[in-house]
């Protein structure tokens, strides 16, 4: 276990310079995401052109982990259609807690999220934004069918 | 011989903290490959040998239930029970056995106050006053109760320090005022409360005062009688006892007036289908079979510390508080969070650009243990509006190693996020 498996380049850069960070005004949909473990708190706003996430941004204050994932998650999903990014999410979820998971080649820089997994303890700070995303998609769903 | 047993031999002697590491088995641990240095006290602190070995003892030789039978496995559970009773009651100076009550921990301690003592008395108009570095343990119990009898939480506020205002917390005492909660050391920052000016003050408007003395009674010697406190609550697992077990400590004349609040067994006197008569103090407060072999253990967690004495521990623990906090705010970007004039051995800090749960992994990887995080005392972290931060704890076995280990760590965080 290498502090360089958790810590790569990808993740400080994020780290130092989240892509995406700000507030989305108006957006179509948002949610906030709570880590009551270390405190960490995030929001992510989304708007949507029909089924596809056209932008989307989120704000917050958390550790290297949970503000890298969530940067490279608006890169990885903008522009992504629902289906994509429900997808997309599992790849990474399976990444962040399976030893088999598959080969990450094609997930691009999230594949750099990969050592977490030797880190149980910080795998909910990685998954914070996605179950935040989520939440966002899922409440514009349950709007819409109303 | 123990450390402890050598130091009391020598007393007044600077504690030796390397012999008294010996008597801690789990400090030979490693931890990611290296040597454990063990800072989160605060949190849990470690258990010497001795207790484990009166626990043991207790277990493999007189284990039965207490108060029951008429064999001699109960008898003697009952002397180990009842002795470590008496064992507390010197400890902190109370008059009476009747005034030791044994608990799960502190949490459960508050919560019977305020189930046991306020929800039948307290109502409309009433206020309880605790303070803004309380823990959420006593904060929680006290929203409940206001919220089952109506009556109100107040709270005195702190400086950037970290400490009350006494003048600010005076001026919240009235006599709407019928308790005060309020912590003897705050867990999150370390600030030791000026709680017997604080009792005084509130005892002239006619409340009654409960001090969460958790974070005290490690670091230093507790007088209930001289503090004049009403309630008194402590835990065993951060005073190098087991976990699971703790004390309130009442005035006798107080936990008379109040009705029980587990109905059991141990805890009646003759039950019918009608009606049931309960014990005599303290045992009208303990439902059920009691944690016997953790009373055990935490009477010999007092044993030990009183070997090693609690001024010893003190002064051992302040050399190491200024240590720290010399070495720590000379890092660059590092600021500690909580610079009261009084302090136990706890030092809480943010390192700028970096989240302290960044901080606890890497500390962890280099074999050291801190607790990062709110410290269940979120408003705390709210007022000095930060989410989170590091904290190191010292106990009776911290050593300047130990202190070394953790500023070059802390560099090398510095070097990881550069």
């Amino acid at each position: 276990m290498d502090l360089k498996d958790l810590y790569r380049d990808v993740i400080l850069d994020h780290n130092r310079k989240p892509r995406n960070f700000g507030r989305l005004d108006p957006a179509d949909a948002q949610a906030e995401g709570h880590n009551p473990l270390c405190g960490d708190r995030l929001s992510v706003f989304v708007r949507l052109n029909g089924d596809r996430i056209e932008d989307l941004r989120f704000e917050g204050k958390g550790c290297a982990i949970s503000t890298a994932s969530a940067s490279l998650m608006t890169e990885a999903v903008k522009g992504k259609t629902r289906a994509a990014v429900d997808a997309i999410f599992h790849r990474v979820h399976d990444l962040l807690t399976r030893e088999d998971a598959p080969a990450a080649e094609d997930l691009g820089k999230l594949a750099a999220l990969s050592g977490v997994r030797e880190f149980p303890v910080r795998v909910k700070c990685a998954s914070l934004c996605w179950h935040t995303l989520n939440a966002a998609l899922e409440k514009r769903a349950s709007v819409s069918t109303e | 011989m123990t450390a402890a047993t050598a130091q009391k031999s020598e007393a007044q002697q600077p504690l030796d903290a390397e012999s008294v590491r010996r008597d801690f088995p789990i400090l030979a641990r490693s931890i990611n490959g290296r040597p454990l240095v063990y800072l989160d006290s605060a949190a849990s602190s470690q258990q010497p040998l001795s207790v484990m070995r009166a626990v043991e003892r207790y277990e493999t030789h007189s284990h039965a239930n207490v108060h029951r039978g008429v064999h001699t496995l109960s008898q003697e559970a009952t002397d180990a029970f009842e002795g470590a009773r008496d064992r507390v009651r010197r400890f902190i100076n109370a008059r009476s056995t009747h005034e030791i009550v044994f608990v799960r921990g502190t949490t459960e301690a508050i919560n019977l106050v305020a189930q046991a003592y306020v929800r039948p008395r307290f109502g409309a108009g009433d206020e309880i006053l605790i303070s803004a570095l309380e823990h959420h343990a006593n904060i929680v119990p006290w929203q409940m109760v206001c919220a089952q009898t109506g009556c109100t939480l107040k709270v005195a506020p702190i400086n950037r320090k970290g400490e009350i205002i006494f003048d600010e917390f005076a001026a919240l005492l009235s006599p709407r005022t019928r308790l005060v909660a309020i912590a003897h050391v705050s867990n999150a920052l370390g600030t030791i409360l000026p709680v017997k000016r604080m009792i005084a003050a509130a005892h002239e408007h006619g409340a009654r005062v409960l001090v969460d003395g958790a974070q005290a009674v490690p670091h230093e010697r507790v007088d209930v009688r001289a503090l004049d406190a009403d309630f008194y609550a402590f835990s065993s697992h951060k005073l190098y006892g087991p976990t699971g077990i703790g004390v309130l400590y009442g005035r006798e004349e107080i936990l008379e007036s109040m009705p029980p609040w587990q109905g059991g067994g141990d805890m009646i006197r003759t039950v019918t289908f009608e009606a049931s008569t309960y014990n005599d103090l303290p045992w009208k407060f303990e439902a059920g079979t009691p944690h016997i072999s953790g009373a055990v253990g935490l009477g010999a967690a007092i044993d030990y510390v009183e070997a090693l004495g609690l001024e010893a521990i003190a002064a051992h623990e302040q050399r190491l508080l200024k240590l720290a906090t010399a070495a720590l705010t000379a890092i660059r970007g590092v600021e500690i969070v909580g610079t009261a004039a009084h302090k136990a051995a706890v030092v809480s800090f943010t390192m700028t650009g970096v989240h302290p749960h960044d901080i606890g992994t890497i500390l962890d990887h280099e074999g050291i243990a801190i607790r990062t995080g709110h410290h269940c005392a979120m408003p705390v972290m709210d007022f000095f509006g930060v989410p989170a931060t590091a904290r190191a704890s010292f106990g009776c076995y911290s050593t300047s190693d130990d202190l070394a280990r953790l500023v070059a760590a802390v560099e090398r965080v510095r070097e990881v996020f550069a």
